[in-house]
């Protein structure tokens, strides 16, 4: 990231491709072209999920990133548009399902995602620092209660079932590959407009509010329109994950949105690094390979304490994540290459 | 308090300045005292049918304002560990929902074995505090003013801590035994109904649950007077409000950590043998009492005491309350009452503003 940031005003961007950088295109030839080899459970059960849980950290990593703002909701924003696609769309719970249209319920969900985050974060940024992570904490622990406890509205413990991915012009996102180039669509549409937003007017704001936000309200900036913004912003890339959420798990239920799916978003993030919004995917890829395999060696019953040795080594060890160990790697071997040079 | 507010007040903005009648504290006062009519009413009166209408029957809303009342006691026990710490430290313990469920286990354990519920609740407390204070020694003293690491740590310990606890002591429930001094109901001097031969019926309630309140009522003020007439209260206090100055000052700012973490751990543990006599232990606790404790901090105000105790006042009273009256909505009310303390007064009912 600093790298970037420094090489940035030097050349000034001559082209579209030169901005986009040759790792983007490696990495996008790299997703694009992994259906071509993998099979139909590494395609969904890795690749899509992986970038579900990507969009949801990263959401978290734009507002603790850049705002400074750490928030434990996003899973919970994400339900909302799941709960939205279920009770607009159709299910087999045989409640409520109004049966609207994918692209009639799409941007509902997303509306109602986002507004409930810039609703909530409205209310957590008349506190700073810590607190937003408890009022989040507490958002999200109640949200989980409410949806479990209320039948009338989101149908309690059992939630709802049979929400499937539409199939449009004749192609069915049921489907591993159409469904895995669909979250990589959604997930490269985010992860751009992060990036894009990060280098924008507004982001670099919202950077600066970050690191001294008294003394961005004293020269006129209006500190709290730009956190929510940020929290609604962050609000429509959980909201898409939601979506996708539900489409790739056919169901939505509070286990979906409880504490532990708030904490796994967080620990996701954190573990990739909240410096790049590339952080996220990683953590996302690292975690999800972990929940695939870790079982096979030390069981599925004690994996929480793997990971939660892993998340405590991370923060512990690399406040950075793993962007953040890439980054030590990178300058202990410009050391090593300048000493066996000289 | 009222006369450290006293200066702030903007002469403009009082409605109480001379001429103008009442002022605006005379105000509250009379709407606590109308309150406070109302409530002993309600609990003395025969009820006429029209409150009937209203609020189901006498003994049900009894039942529930002392629910509510124990469930705050509880509260108040858990959340008064979580805002010292947090009050002193900054740091926001979110493994103190574990510590609870720890403790918990731990007094079960023990009064199982032993036999005696008492050493139950004084080997929780013990074994906590030590657990309370390795924690501040080996993890946080070495993330000393990072928040937000050390809030991350936090949350991989309660992730690392109920799984090992989920191995231990199985996915079961548990109900720690009351000795039989505590257990039964006793009859409270409150009529409930008049049967139509005449005799009354006296509101009956479990002793243990009153014992709950006497005890929180107990640790209450004794925190207050650690807090305020001792001189490691003074330390703690002057640390609040100011850290770096008390170190300054030749004070061993790190003695006091350690002692708040005890403190503060021992009573989790110590509130979890309670709560796990009055109600059960179950996974999942955790998060309940973790949640609880975040709202009852955040609507009390942080590393208030008295704070903690009117916040668990209110969310334990509006919990029960709301489980009778609305039952499928009750944890939205808990929701928003942390709302609109937010929006009224972000720094919590009795907290400082920064």
């Amino acid at each position: 990231m600093n790298a970037d940031v420094a090489r940035d005003p030097a050349t000034p961007a001559r082209n579209l491709l030169a901005r986009i950088g040759t790792g983007h295109f490696v990495l996008a030839a790299l997703l694009l072209a992994y259906p071509l080899v993998s099979s139909d459970f590494f395609l969904t059960q890795i690749g899509g999920y992986s970038l579900i849980f990507g969009m949801l950290a990263l959401s978290l990593s734009l507002l603790a990133g850049y705002g400074g703002m750490v928030s434990l909701a996003q899973i919970s924003f994400a339900g909302v548009a799941g709960y939205t696609v279920a009770i607009f769309g159709e299910n087999n719970s045989n409640i409520l399902g109004f049966g609207w249209p994918w692209w009639l319920v799409m941007p509902l969900a997303l509306f109602f995602a986002a507004t409930s985050s810039a609703l909530i974060g409205w209310v957590s940024v008349r506190t700073e620092g810590i607190y937003t992570i408890m009022i989040t904490l507490a958002v999200a622990t109640a949200a989980f209660y409410f949806v479990r406890q209320n039948y009338t509205l989101f149908n309690g413990f059992p939630g709802y079932t049979g929400l499937r991915a539409p199939i449009v012009f004749g192609v069915n996102f049921r489907d591993p590959v159409p469904f895995y180039y669909m979250c990589l669509v959604a997930a490269t549409l985010s992860y751009a407009a992060v990036l894009y937003a990060a280098r924008s007017t507004f982001g670099l704001t919202l950077q600066a509010i970050r690191d001294n936000p008294r003394r961005m309200r004293a020269i006129g900036f209006d500190v709290t329109a730009h956190k929510v913004v940020a929290w609604f912003y962050a609000g429509l890339i959980a909201g898409l994950a939601g979506v996708l959420l539900v489409w790739f798990n056919g169901r939505i239920s509070p286990g979906t949105i409880n504490v532990a799916a708030a904490i796994n978003v967080l620990i996701i993030a954190v573990i990739g690094g909240l410096k790049h919004p590339i952080g996220p995917f990683i953590g996302a890829l690292m975690v999800v390979l972990m929940q695939t395999f870790a079982i096979d060696i030390v069981g599925a019953e004690r994996f929480n304490t793997l990971i939660g040795v892993f998340f405590l080594a991370i923060v512990f060890f690399s406040p950075d994540g793993i962007l953040g160990l890439w980054g030590q790697l990178r300058q202990r071997l410009a050391q090593e290459d300048l000493r066996s040079r000289q | 308090m009222s006369i450290a507010d006293a200066p702030k007040t903007p002469p403009g903005s009082a409605p109480g300045s001379p001429g103008t009648g009442i002022s605006r504290r005379q105000v509250w006062g009379l709407f606590w005292l109308a309150l406070a009519a109302l409530f002993i009413w309600l609990v003395f009166a025969d009820w006429p049918d029209w409150v009937k209408n209203i609020l189901l029957s006498k003994k049900a809303f009894l039942s529930a304002c002392l629910n509510g009342l124990t469930l705050a006691g509880l509260y108040f026990l858990v959340a008064s560990g979580f805002t010292l710490v947090f009050g002193l430290m900054r740091n926001v313990n979110l493994a103190h929902g574990s510590l609870y469920l720890l403790g918990a286990y731990i007094g079960y354990e023990i009064a199982d074995r032993t036999g005696y519920w008492l050493l139950g609740v004084l080997g929780a407390f013990l074994i906590l505090s030590v657990v309370g204070l390795l924690m501040q020694v080996v993890v946080f003293r070495r993330l000393e003013g990072d928040d937000l690491r050390q809030t991350l740590v936090t949350i991989g310990i309660s992730i690392i801590a109920a799984d090992l606890m989920l191995a231990v002591w199985t996915g079961g429930t548990y109900q720690i035994l009351i000795p039989d001094w505590l257990a039964g109901a006793i009859k409270l001097p409150i009529v409930t109904a008049v049967r139509s031969n005449g005799s009354i019926v006296l509101l009956s309630y479990p002793f243990f649950r009153l014992v709950v309140l006497a005890l929180a009522i107990v640790i209450g003020i004794g925190l207050w007077l650690m807090l305020n007439k001792t001189r490691v209260g003074m330390m703690i206090r002057a640390g609040v409000d100011d850290r770096e100055m008390l170190s300054a000052s030749g004070t061993n700012v790190h003695l006091i950590f350690a002692v708040v973490f005890a403190i503060g751990a021992g009573l989790a543990g110590l509130a979890g043998v309670i709560g796990g006599s009055a109600l059960s232990v179950a996974p999942g606790e955790d998060v309940r009492y973790l949640l609880a404790s975040l709202v009852v901090v955040i609507v009390g105000g942080m590393g208030s005491i008295t704070g903690a105790a009117i916040g668990a006042l209110i969310i334990g009273l509006a919990e029960q309350i709301g489980l009778v009256y609305f039952p499928t909505y009750g944890v939205v009310l808990t929701f928003v009452i942390m709302v609109v303390t937010l929006a009224i007064r972000p720094q919590g009912i009795m907290g400082k503003s920064q």
